[in-house]
């Protein structure tokens, strides 16, 4: 799989994204991946590096660093390499820092039919940035990506965890000016459902 | 014709919860299951005729027989819930609407393959399904229906729910194993087969969500009845998720053998080409399979109406007819652009190639690369001969079929639409312009 390249930190300043010192879970996020872990053989806990790779891309802005994938590595108590090697091979990992919400656009067969090209040239204009680029005060990402299931509501579009479909130029434009408002980081696995996992069984 | 075994009921209030599910019905089929043998279960299914729902068709009481049974070695079930394939929507749809059935026809298996803790690989980007799913199992869990001796059956089972992280290669089963495992999604080289030797190199079966949904309406019905239903070896219902260039878009249950060209026209499923255009072509089961002009997705090259069954479409081989596949069906009206949507697929199989086999890493790149040619206006006629040879150097050299699924559409544009590929080398750069499809109508109408 080649990797995609998800938002040059253009205008970003890349420190504030960094994570370099006291890198660790929240308690909930923590708690949340151990039991995850329980979900697999003894001994095969590194089966549990998908999802806590998506909580820990929650927990630190969307995105992994080295620095987040030694961590991820040493709560599986798995060599770091393991974790590279796995972050860089599923698209839904961001290497690189991202704006706090990221637009992914299928692009593939059915959306491509239905018009997908022209709302991917729609957002570029709306937002000022090029596809894989993120705007300047850091909001937004623009990623467009493979079949998201969605083929028969395209074209549409993922932003964090909720699917935006039957998309007109009108409506992704409205869907872009409320998440600009909101202003919060989003991502797919998202921090509320980290810190209300009681719902998850043990 | 037209009974639903799967999404008859999404009208009623509350299907998606327990509470709802079982006022309509649900688990009543897990009751009779557990009263029965793990080898009648099989047996029931084996009857039913029931074929994967995934793609490969292949009978899934045959599979269910092949599981090793070394004394000692836990057996795990595997639902596939990675739908990634270009036109498939119904696993989602399903999964979102009536999670409960999923899980109901994942403890019949469970219970008929001996397996005590199943999981339910679900592809990353449905994060929000992810969690319906845990919702409804937590549910099932209060309700006696998972964990330790379920309903008094002396039965254990423990359902999992597992996210992968975007990779259409995930969807193969042994990739989705090596998924499982924490690992690449590389394909493994088979035998062993997952049966054998599987996640955790336990037997292991890996099954669609479609297909586990339907075990619970043929042990309510019997397999007998279930066979009953659909023409010849295709029993049963199957899920069709219409796309395209239709008037209505979406998820329909259809009994194996309804005449395509009703499936396409009727009011009662996808209503006609919008915009009164005429159909062009038609991939019938998802991106992989050969796409077909219209005068052969109505009609067999015999002259015989072609039906949505596995054998009617597959008639005349890869010549003239097509696959079922996982019944991803897109139609393509009059503008298309037949050259353009190729490479729109052959970027997508290009950039989802694990990598591991040099034919398909490699040949699905340059596909994607003289397609591209074709576009700009710089192709000539050796690179419709150069086009062929390439996909005709990827089937049949891969690990996985994923060589095939990106030859098959390459071979069968090329086979049924030359002409086109002619003209864009004949009008160059005049074609980019003049051919520019898909000036989203419906996004400017709005």
């Amino acid at each position: 799989m080649q990797s995609e390249s998800t938002g040059s930190p253009k205008g970003m300043d890349v420190q504030k994204y960094s994570n370099k010192k006291n890198l660790r879970f929240s308690d909930e996020a923590l708690a949340l991946s151990q039991k995850i872990m329980k979900r697999y053989p003894e001994g095969k806990q590194k089966s549990a590096i998908l999802p806590v790779l998506h909580i820990a891309q929650a927990e630190f802005n969307g995105w992994l660093s080295v620095e987040a994938m030694d961590y991820v590595a040493s709560l599986l108590k798995i060599q770091s390499i393991e974790v590279y090697e796995v972050a860089s091979f599923y698209s839904m990992f961001n290497l690189k820092p991202v704006g706090k919400c990221v637009i992914e656009v299928c692009r593939t067969g059915p959306c491509w039919l239905m018009g997908a090209e022209d709302l991917v040239r729609f957002i570029e204009k709306k937002l000022g940035i090029k596809e894989g680029q993120t705007t300047t005060d850091g909001m937004f990402t623009l990623k467009t990506v493979e079949c998201l299931a969605s083929c028969g509501t395209a074209p549409m579009m993922q932003i964090g965890e909720k699917y935006h479909e039957n998309l007109t130029f009108e409506k992704c434009g409205t869907i872009l000016d409320d998440y600009k408002n909101k202003g919060e980081q989003i991502s797919h696995w998202r921090k509320e459902r980290i810190k209300n996992h009681t719902d998850i069984h043990q | 014709m037209g009974r639903q075994l799967l999404i008859n009921d999404l009208d009623k209030e509350g299907i998606q919860s327990i509470s709802g599910y079982k006022a309509n019905g649900g688990y009543s089929a897990l009751e009779k299951a557990l009263k029965m043998k793990p080898e009648e279960i099989v047996e029931e299914v084996k009857k039913s005729g029931l074929r994967g729902r995934g793609g490969a068709g292949f009978p899934t009481g045959m599979k269910w027989s092949f599981i090793a049974k070394p004394p000692d070695v836990p057996r795990h079930l595997v639902c596939n819930a990675d739908e990634s394939e270009p036109g498939t929507f119904k696993d989602r749809f399903l999964m979102e609407k009536k999670p409960h059935l999923l899980i109901e026809g994942m403890i019949i298996s469970s219970f008929a393959l001996g397996a005590n803790t199943s999981y339910i690989y679900i592809r990353g980007e449905m994060m929000y399904v992810f969690h319906i799913l845990e919702k409804a199992i937590q549910e099932a869990y209060d309700a006696g229906y998972l964990g330790k001796n379920i309903l008094g059956s002396g039965f254990d089972l423990d359902l999992y729910v597992h996210c992968g992280a975007g990779a259409y290669i995930c969807g193969e089963e042994t990739g989705l194993i090596e998924s499982l495992e924490g690992k690449r999604g590389n394909p493994r080289i088979k035998p062993p087969f997952p049966a054998i030797q599987g996640v955790w190199m336990r037997p292991t079966v890996v099954n669609n969500v479609e297909t586990l949904a339907a075990v619970v309406p043929i042990i309510n019905m019997t397999g007998d009845e279930y066979a009953k239903i659909g023409v010849g070896k295709s029993t049963g219902t199957k899920l069709i998720s219409a796309s395209g260039h239709i008037n209505k878009p979406g998820v329909y249950e259809i009994e194996l053998g309804v005449p395509v060209e009703e499936f396409i026209y009727s009011e009662k499923y996808c209503g006609g080409i919008r915009n009164g255009k005429k159909l062009k072509a038609v991939v019938a089961g998802g991106s992989s399979v050969p796409i077909l002009p219209t005068e052969l997705i109505l009609k067999t090259a015999k002259g015989e109406p072609r039906l949505m069954s596995y054998e009617s479409l597959s008639d005349g081989g890869f010549q003239t007819g097509t696959m079922l596949g996982s019944g991803g069906f897109i139609a393509m009206d009059e503008d298309t652009s037949i050259v353009k949507n190729l490479w729109n697929f052959t970027r997508f199989y290009h950039h989802e190639s694990c990598g591991q086999c040099s034919p398909c890493r490699e040949g699905t790149g340059w596909m994607e690369k003289i397609l591209h040619k074709f576009l700009d206006g710089h192709a000539t006629s050796k690179d419709i001969d150069l086009l062929w040879d390439i996909q005709g150097k990827i089937e049949g050299k891969t690990i996985c079929p994923l060589g095939e699924a990106a030859a098959w559409p390459v071979a069968a544009a090329i086979r049924h639409f030359r002409p086109e590929f002619e003209e864009y080398v004949k009008n160059g750069k005049n074609m980019v312009d003049v051919k520019h499809y898909y000036r989203i109508n419906k996004l400017q109408e709005a």
